[in-house]
């Protein structure tokens, strides 16, 4: 069947991705690739922070201010107690309690 | 000892708790309004565990896309995992029988809670990691069985729920932030996806923002690792 077919070369393609990195400096790893695995993880969660907010538009009717409040949120509880599970709990509370009241 | 690890593992798994069930229980009731049961959405999330591309496979089953079109996709929806790859090299290095298993399940969610390379006092470093792994990769099974088996029945309105995956990355962000005092990369980071999308649009910036990046951090390097 098609769909197994697909879904095959998804798993396969996307596994690859995963693996390539580990296989390639499986013996060796240059200077320059501990750098990058050095300096990457803050630069990549900063990306992904941006791509988990490029929906907002400022002329979208909801403004993104329930977004930025909650990251606010976040980003203010993190820097305060330091407990990741409490400020991702805490953000995504008062962003449910924003978009399912004030701003729905 | 060992059962300190699993216990810390899954403390330290539980924000993705929440966003995979949930996130695996929409993809479920994709794959069930697609007209496919549960044994194909659990076949998806066992075998490719790729939480956006999954929701982008959906589209492509129902739209009869070819083997190239999947391929091509598929590389360039999910062509970030070779940069959690690249930065985990050095932290999986000691990980032995749990490595092969580590490398697949390297979400975008296990790599923002293992990519600092902390691990809590008094556990078993690669234990703990794999066990991290492997919780994040049960919720999203279960989440993506449980949606197609139940579909849209939830008893209360979990709209805004997807948001804890967002915290869960600026909680990781903040995290880094103020554990570091070279702030470059994170700016970086921030800059080059922000100049990306104002340049290429919210459909295709991912990889542009990713090579910047590179180029940006390679650039930066010249200056004196040291500083970094």
């Amino acid at each position: 069947m098609k769909s197994s077919l697909l879904i095959a070369v998804m798993a396969i393609v996307t596994i690859l991705l995963r693996f390539i990195p580990f296989l390639m400096f499986r013996k060796h790893t240059p200077q320059y690739i501990l750098y990058l695995g050095k300096v990457l993880p803050q630069a990549i969660i900063g990306m992904l922070v941006v791509f988990c907010l490029k929906d907002i538009s400022p002329s979208g009717h909801l403004s993104g201010i329930p977004e930025l409040t909650a990251v606010a949120c976040v980003a203010g509880a993190q820097a305060w107690k330091r407990n990741s599970l409490l400020s991702i709990l805490a953000g995504t509370i008062l962003y449910m309690a924003l978009v399912q009241t004030v701003f729905c | 000892m060992n059962t300190q690890t699993i216990r810390q593992a899954f403390y330290k798994s539980i924000p993705v708790l929440a966003g995979y069930v949930v996130i695996g229980m929409g993809f479920g009731i994709l794959m069930r309004n697609a007209g496919y049961g549960a044994a194909w959405a659990a076949a998806m999330s066992i075998f490719m565990y790729a939480g956006s591309m999954q929701y982008v496979g959906v589209g492509l089953l129902t739209g009869g896309a070819s083997v190239l079109t999947t391929a091509i996709t598929t590389f360039m929806v999910n062509a970030r995992h070779l940069f959690y790859s690249i930065s985990m090299i050095n932290t999986y290095k000691d990980a032995g029988k749990y490595k092969p298993f580590m490398i697949f399940a390297l979400t975008d969610e296990t790599y923002s809670l293992l990519c600092d390379g902390k691990i809590p006092a008094g556990v078993e470093p690669e234990r703990y990691r794999f066990f991290v792994s492997f919780f994040n990769y049960c919720y999203w099974i279960a989440g993506s069985i449980l949606g197609n088996l139940l579909g849209a029945v939830v008893p209360f309105s979990t709209a805004g729920i997807e948001f804890s995956m967002t915290a869960l990355f600026v909680a990781a962000f903040t995290e880094q932030w103020l554990e570091t005092k070279n702030h470059v990369p994170a700016l970086t980071g921030l800059l080059c996806t922000l100049l990306s999308l104002a340049v290429f649009g919210r459909e295709n910036f991912l990889i542009p923002a990713m090579l910047l990046i590179t180029l940006a951090l390679s650039l930066l390097r010249r200056d004196g690792e040291e500083t970094l």
